[in-house]
């Protein structure tokens, strides 16, 4: 099986000597989807920033077949897709049509394919009928999801998500967990919304204080209290781990 | 979201009938059209009135071939032009020469009178082309107009950020307003302004921040220092005959009057 994500002691610090990852070791399959949980602060953002070169670390970091490093970069962001958490740091262009746009065409493809791309990654996320209007336009719920198209049209073999959950009410997150069910690619997913881990993700790894203190099937994970308390997680009161199913399969790996 | 979608509609700036021909033009064309109809009201001698004249017939056809209603356009250069023209207003008091009419303590001359009127029909057809521009071109198509005719990448950039972030901003100003009254805050004079200061400092910060991550999101994409065009804009024959058509109208008007 091919390796997506392999890390190999993988070290971060800020300018001023925080450490925000200790030395991480992490192996993601294709087709596995993994969800990166952890509190604030524990450093998923600013792994999630080294996937795609954003940030480089001391360590060894290999993505999508290639070694993070200067000379990948251009290469690695088309095969990366990175769904940040603000819709509107994602969504910079005047219309959806541009902004799905900018990715495609930044990888060199002729216009025709990029319009085609553009429509099936809107068309994916269920947000064809907005092509033509203003991110500002659009609600939370439906800026996360052009962003997700935005991401898609590059058609990434890793496809990360930072908290795609954060700020939506309930329906604007069913929505969106319903088009994530039908995405099929690996997805690592950032959250501390655990049930959503749970319906979307059959793995759960636990960042706690930039190390990786858990690392097992999702429901496995998340049925240890013990673990989740120690790391500041807990699940909704009255939450049943048991009741959740969910409705899609990853992909066989290839 | 807030109270923006119920304005969207006004937000693409655009008015009268969107599927014209004036609205299909490419953004250069109508660029270059309306800027030198302004261009050409704005350095004619004051007394050439034949140019203003031809300068207006232009807008007016503009504005009829977009079906632009005369009170949307009026909606947008009501913002401008009032104090403009109330500028032009003090000119009859002030420039003497000609005969003059007394109003109570004051006296208004003739070549005052002249000078105003030309003025306030050049500020009305430099006002009226660029309200034309903005209700038939949006902001965007706008911007890349300027891009295609080589204005300074830099400057296009800056523009279409501003454009895009403006209301992300406003909404955030907002909100700290908010906050800031329902602690309480209510200042009665300056030195009571500490805390918009400081409101200031953090949204300049808080910018700075969402600057960084806005072009984290576009390295993230493959954005290498240049904008990628989904469409070019091309030339139609259209294009071409509205920019000469305005072109050989208002410089003809302009040259023979200068002449006679």
């Amino acid at each position: 099986m091919t390796c997506v994500v392999h890390a190999r002691g993988l070290r971060y610090s800020y300018p001023g000597h925080h450490e925000a990852l200790r030395g991480i070791d992490l192996r993601i399959v294709h087709g596995e989807r993994v969800a990166v949980l952890g509190p604030n602060g524990a450093g998923k953002t600013t792994f999630m920033m080294h996937l795609n070169g954003l940030m480089m670390g001391d360590g060894e970091l290999e993505v999508a077949g290639l070694t993070v490093a200067k000379g990948t970069l251009a290469q690695l962001r088309a095969r990366v897709g990175v769904v940040f958490q603000d819709p509107d740091d994602q969504l910079f262009m005047p219309t959806v049509r541009e902004d799905v746009a900018f990715g495609p065409l930044n990888m060199g493809l002729d216009r025709d394919a990029v319009h085609e791309r553009v429509e099936d990654a809107l068309g994916k996320v269920r947000m064809l009928h907005v092509i033509d209007r203003a991110p500002y336009q659009l609600s939370m719920g439906e800026r996360r999801r052009v962003a997700i198209a935005t991401v898609l049209a590059m058609d990434p073999s890793l496809l990360v998500l930072d908290e795609p959950s954060a700020n939506l009410d309930p329906r604007a997150r069913r929505e969106l967990l319903e088009v994530l069910e039908t995405i099929q690619r690996t997805m690592l997913v950032t959250t501390h919304d655990l049930p959503l881990a749970a319906e979307l993700c059959e793995r759960a790894v636990i960042l706690a204080a930039g190390r990786i203190v858990g690392d097992g099937p999702c429901h496995e994970i998340l049925a240890d209290p013990e673990l989740l308390a120690a790391h500041d997680l807990e699940l909704p009161a009255g939450f049943d781990l048991a009741a959740i199913e969910r409705r899609s399969r990853p992909r066989a790996a290839v | 979201m807030s109270g923006l979608c119920n304005h969207s509609l006004e937000l693409t700036g655009l008015a009268g009938d969107r599927a014209s021909a004036v609205h299909r033009l490419d953004p250069r064309a109508k660029i270059i059209g309306l800027l030198s109809v302004t261009i050409v009201a704005v350095s004619a001698p004051l007394e050439l009135w034949p140019v203003y004249v031809a300068c207006a017939a232009v807008l007016v056809a503009v504005a009829a071939g977009a079906r632009v209603r005369p009170r949307d356009l009026w909606r947008r250069v009501r913002v401008v032009l009032p104090f403009v023209l109330v500028l032009g207003a003090l000119v009859p008091f002030v420039r003497k020469g000609g005969a003059s009419y007394d109003i109570g303590p004051l006296a208004v001359h003739e070549a005052g009178l002249a000078v105003c009127a030309a003025v306030s029909a050049k500020a009305i057809i430099g006002t009226l082309s660029a309200a034309l521009l903005g209700t038939t071109t949006t902001f965007p198509q706008v911007l890349r107009g300027f891009e295609a005719m080589h204005v300074p990448r830099l400057f296009v950039l800056i523009a279409a950020f501003m454009y895009r972030y403006l209301f992300v901003i406003v909404e955030e100003v907002g909100r700290m307003r908010a906050a800031l009254v329902s602690r309480g805050y209510r200042p009665r004079h300056a030195l009571q302004g500490g805390p918009m200061g400081r409101m200031a400092t953090a949204m300049f910060l808080r910018t700075y921040s969402r600057g960084e991550r806005v072009y984290h999101a576009m390295l993230a994409r493959g954005y290498n220092g240049t904008m990628p065009q989904l469409v070019p804009l091309t030339l139609r024959r259209a294009d071409i005959l509205f920019v000469t058509g305005v072109l050989a109208l208002i410089l003809s008007v302009r040259i023979v009057g200068a002449a006679a």
